[in-house]
Parts: structure tokens; C-alpha cells; sequence
């Protein structure tokens, strides 16, 4: 395989979420996490998953890598079902979740060395593009601890990416970065998105982060975590964070989420 | 440099002290030799080689007995810290038998093994297993699991998580309790070289053991300072460039 086919890369997956739901059986109580839900992801497709705290979005997003086992109903990866995790399916956590044993280098280097069809030097290689496409080569060197919150963040998108998984499932990646960094990513984020063609499952708190990114807005209500509606936002990219029209879908968004909320959770935001 | 210059600055201050109070003969010179006649003892020692081949016969069982406890302890501490059943039997026995001072494995081992080395590495394994068995299984308890999610999001398979993320995650805490290991294992050797002829080999412990019997006060105290500068030699040798490792790529400690 050539360094130019790596970075382009197979085709972004199709996922089937097929009437998933699950329990967590805990010594006091049961909690219900997920109510028979299903969706359908398009090749490609930008999904954004909105919705109060402890309605299963991280749950969700963990059965659809693989990592958490469904006690109803089935994923579906390009109609095959889903077994356990695998490398075409990443996920970015919340935390950024680096390794500090490794250097940043190190760290964008992990996924690559489990990936059997590539020589040590187009590894190398194509570390070395996403840490510049994150705008981190100067930093290939440095610890994790040396790095700052936001570039953290950077560095585990490039680790992400850089085994050009066909599914990126991304879980509150930029919850705990300043207003600016933020915005600097979303941009980078559609730019890679477009570019490299992947299909992203992506789960905020922030409406007007969801209206800017999202090909379809899903919003989710807790007790039990159930999906009660998808938004589609039908506006050209690259999209403004500021712009009038993304204030306006996430004003509606706003809305439709606070009419899914408990009564006495209202007041939470 | 300069903290070099104080340091020598205060050991020279240290003998100095040391030499006035041999020199205002408040105690007898058999008690508090000057530091001159330990000096003398040293060279004597070093020159007729009992010394050397001494030192080398104590660093030998120190060192096979830490590896071979190393090469057991740290096995069971991952066998401890991932299945229950190994928790509950070999943890609880790890736990139990750490807190035995190191000691009170020197009569065992006479009546098990005789007067031969095979005593000696036992006692000196006994010392290093257990602190390394339970340094290894609070360390890869601590880890956070996301690390291990990571990992398997990437496809990293149980064995190479085991290797690439476990073992390295937990290595702030393996390279402590190999620390401590270290220290058992020393402290148990002299007590055993001390209180045990053993006609296969002759160790600072037993230059300690024969300094007292011959009321050699030099030798006392010239041996224990040989045995410091071990202890101090190792710790520079074998652990610290382990430690800077780990406070440069985890940022722990002064910066
Ligand atoms: N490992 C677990 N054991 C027990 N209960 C769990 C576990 N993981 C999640 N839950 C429960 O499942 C429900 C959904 O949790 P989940 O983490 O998916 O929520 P979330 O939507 O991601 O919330 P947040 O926005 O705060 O991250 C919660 O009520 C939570 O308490
Ligand atoms: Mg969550």
C-alpha cells in the first residue's frame, strides 16, 4: 500500500444501530442506560448526538466501538455485526486519554504500529502529517504533561485519526477547552471531515456546537435514555460558529431539548 | 557545581567533627576510633583483598537473590491484580508475609537449606518478593481504565496490552517497589551474614561479625561505611536514571 492510498484510505462505513438497549445492574438499583434505540449513519455522514447528562450518549457511543456489550438488539459496521472493538472504529474520549509513557509522537504512533500492512517508515510518515495537520510538528518531542489542555486535545485527535479509522466516535472531545480553541477545531474538524471523507459520531452538550458541525442533530431525553428526535441541518460548509443561521438551529435545538426534560430538570440550564 | 562543592563541603565537615571528638577523648579509642585508623583498616583491607573479594561475594547473592525474586514477584503481582482468585489466595498471603520482617526468615532457612548459600538467596528472595508482589499489583490497580479502552480502540489485543499499556502504565509504581524490594533484600542479606558462618563464602557481613568479635572497632565502622556506600552506589545506579525518566515524561516530582 502506498503512503498516498494510506492517507486517502478505505471508504467511511455505514452504521446500523438496530433496537439497542441496555442495563446496568448495579447492588441498589437497575439503570436502564439505553430504550430501544435505533439509528441508521450514512456513509460519510457527520452525526452529532445532543442531550442532558445520563442519557446513555457515552453509553451509546461506547456499543457502537465494540467496547461495551448490548443486552438488546445489535450494531451493524457495514452490515456486519459488531463483536468488540476494532481498529476501524476509534473513539476520542473525553479526557484526552494519552499515554504518558510515550511522547507525543509516541502517542500518534500507537494505533499506527497495530496496523500490519504499513513499513516503520510510512508510519513515521504519516504521524508526522497529522501532528503537522494538527499543527503540533514543533511538539513531536514533548511529554504529554508538558503539553497544555487544549493541544492535549489535538494531539488525541491526530492519534485518532492517524490509523485512518473508517468510523470516528468522539465523545465531549473539546468539552474542556477555552471558547477559542474550540472554535479553531471545529474548523479543523469539518476541514478534516470533508477532506478524508469519514463517517463521525460526534456527542456535545453545546447546541451551537452541534448546529455547526452536525449533518443530523440527535437529540436524546434520560430515564431511560431514549432517542426522541433528529434534526437535520441544511446548511453549506465550511460553517461559521458565530454566523446568524447556526444561532438560529441551535436556538431550535434548545427548544426541542428542553421540552424532552423533566419538569423539575428544567432549571438545570 | 555548586551543589557538588556543598555537598563535599558538608561530608568534609561530617569527618571533621567526627575527628575532634576522637581528639577530645571523651570516650576511649577503643569505642570511637579516629577516622584515620578506619582509614587505615580500609586500605589494609583493600590491599590484602579481603575487602574486594568480600564486597563481591555479598553483591553476588544480593544481586542473583533480588533478580530471581524480581523474575518471581512481578509475574505474581500481575497474576494478583487481574484474577480474583489469585487476590485472594496469593495477595493475601503477599500482604501477610511483606509485613514478616525480613529477618525471621533466617532460622527457616538454616533449618531448610543448612549452612550454604542456597540459605542465603532464600532469605534475600524472601525479602524482594513480596514488597515487589504488591508494588506491581497496586500499580496496575491505580491505572485509569481508559487507558486500556484507548488501547483497544487502536486493536491492541490482550497480550500487547499487557506489554504496551499495563506494564507501562504502571511503572511509577513497579520501579518504587523494586525500590523497596531492593532494600529488603539488602537489609535481610546482612542480618543473615551477620548471625550465619557459612563456610561457602565470606560477605561484609561477616567482616561486621568478626570486627565485633575481635573488638576491632575500625573494622566495625569501616565496614558499615563500605556497606553505605553500596546501598548509595546502587540506589545512583540502578534506580535513579529510572526515576528521571519517569519525573521527565510524567512530570512527577521537582522540575
Ligand atoms: N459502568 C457503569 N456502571 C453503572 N452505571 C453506568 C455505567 N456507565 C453508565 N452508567 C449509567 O448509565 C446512564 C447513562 O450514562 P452515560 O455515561 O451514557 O451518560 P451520558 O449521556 O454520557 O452523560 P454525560 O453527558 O454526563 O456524559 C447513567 O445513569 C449512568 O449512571
Ligand atoms: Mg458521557
Amino acid at each position: 500500500m502506498s503512503l498516498q492510498e494510506e492517507l486517502q484510505g478505505p471508504p467511511p462505513a455505514k452504521l446500523v444501530v438496530d433496537h439497542v438497549s441496555k442495563w446496568f445492574r448495579q447492588k441498589r438499583q437497575n439503570v436502564h442506560a439505553l430504550d430501544d434505540v435505533s439509528l441508521e449513519v450514512e456513509e460519510g455522514e457527520f452525526i452529532v448526538i445532543v442531550g442532558p447528562s445520563g442519557c446513555g450518549k457515552s453509553t451509546l457511543l461506547d456499543i457502537i466501538a465494540g467496547l461495551e456489550k448490548p443486552d438488546k438488539g445489535r450494531v451493524l459496521a457495514d452490515n456486519q455485526p459488531v463483536h468488540g472493538p476494532g481498529r476501524h472504529r476509534l473513539v476520542m474520549f473525553q479526557e484526552s486519554a494519552l499515554f504518558p509513557w510515550l511522547n507525543t509522537f509516541g502517542n500518534v504512533m500507537f494505533g499506527l504500529k497495530l496496523k500490519p500492512d504499513l513499513r516503520n517508515r510510512e508510519r513515521r510518515e504519516v504521524a508526522k502529517f497529522f501532528l503537522r495537520l494538527v499543527g503540533l510538528e514543533k511538539f513531536m518531542e514533548a511529554n504529554v504533561h508538558e503539553l497544555s489542555g487544549g493541544m492535549k486535545q489535538r494531539v488525541a485527535l491526530a492519534r485518532a485519526l492517524a490509523p485512518n479509522p473508517r468510523v470516528l466516535l468522539m465523545d465531549e472531545p473539546f468539552a474542556a477547552l477555552d471558547a477559542m480553541t474550540r472554535e479553531q477545531l471545529y474548523g479543523d474538524i469539518q476541514q478534516i471531515w470533508q477532506k478524508r471523507r469519514k463517517t463521525i459520531i460526534f456527542v456535545t452538550h453545546n447546541v451551537r456546537e452541534a448546529a455547526c458541525l452536525a449533518d443530523r442533530v440527535v437529540i436524546m431525553s434520560p430515564t431511560p435514555g431514549r432517542i426522541r428526535e433528529i434534526f437535520e441541518v441544511d446548511l453549506p460548509r465550511p460553517r461559521d460558529f458565530n454566523s446568524i443561521e447556526i444561532a438560529r438551529h441551535a436556538s431550535q435545538l434548545t427548544a426541542a431539548l428542553k421540552g424532552y426534560l423533566a419538569p423539575e430538570a428544567l432549571s438545570v440550564e | 557545581m555548586r551543589r557538588t562543592l556543598l555537598a563535599v563541603l558538608f561530608f568534609v565537615a561530617l569527618v571533621a567533627i567526627w575527628a575532634a571528638l576522637v581528639h577530645a577523648k571523651i570516650w576511649s579509642p577503643v569505642l570511637l576510633p579516629s577516622p584515620r585508623s578506619v582509614m587505615d583498616y580500609l586500605t589494609s583491607a583493600a590491599r590484602d583483598g579481603t575487602l574486594f573479594s568480600a564486597s563481591g561475594v555479598t553483591l553476588r547473592r544480593l544481586l542473583v537473590g533480588y533478580f530471581i525474586g524480581l523474575a518471581i514477584g512481578l509475574p505474581l503481582g500481575l497474576l494478583t491484580a487481574s484474577l480474583t482468585f489469585a487476590e485472594d489466595t496469593i495477595g493475601v498471603l503477599a500482604l501477610g508475609l511483606q509485613t514478616l520482617p525480613s529477618v525471621c526468615w533466617v532460622p527457616l532457612a538454616l533449618l531448610w537449606f543448612g549452612q550454604t548459600e542456597g540459605a542465603m538467596l532464600f532469605v534475600v528472595i524472601m525479602g524482594t518478593v513480596w514488597s515487589v508482589v504488591i508494588a506491581t499489583d497496586t500499580g496496575v490497580r491505580t491505572i485509569s481504565p481508559i487507558f486500556a479502552r484507548a488501547a483497544r480502540t487502536m486493536g491492541s489485543g490482550p497480550f500487547h496490552r499487557w506489554i504496551y499499556v499495563i506494564l507501562p502504565a504502571s511503572l511509577p509504581h513497579l520501579i518504587s517497589g523494586m525500590k523497596q524490594g531492593w532494600a529488603f533484600a539488602w537489609r535481610s542479606l546482612m542480618a543473615a551474614e551477620i548471625y550465619v558462618t557459612i563456610l561457602t563464602g565470606f560477605g561484609l557481613g561477616h567482616l561486621l561479625h568478626y570486627g565485633r568479635e575481635l573488638n576491632a572497632m575500625d573494622q566495625v565502622i569501616g565496614i558499615m561505611l563500605v556497606i553505605v556506600v553500596i546501598g548509595l552506589l546502587a540506589d545512583k545506579i540502578l534506580f535513579s536514571p529510572w526515576e528521571r525518566f519517569l519525573h521527565r515524561r510524567w512530570g512527577t516530582g521537582r522540575t
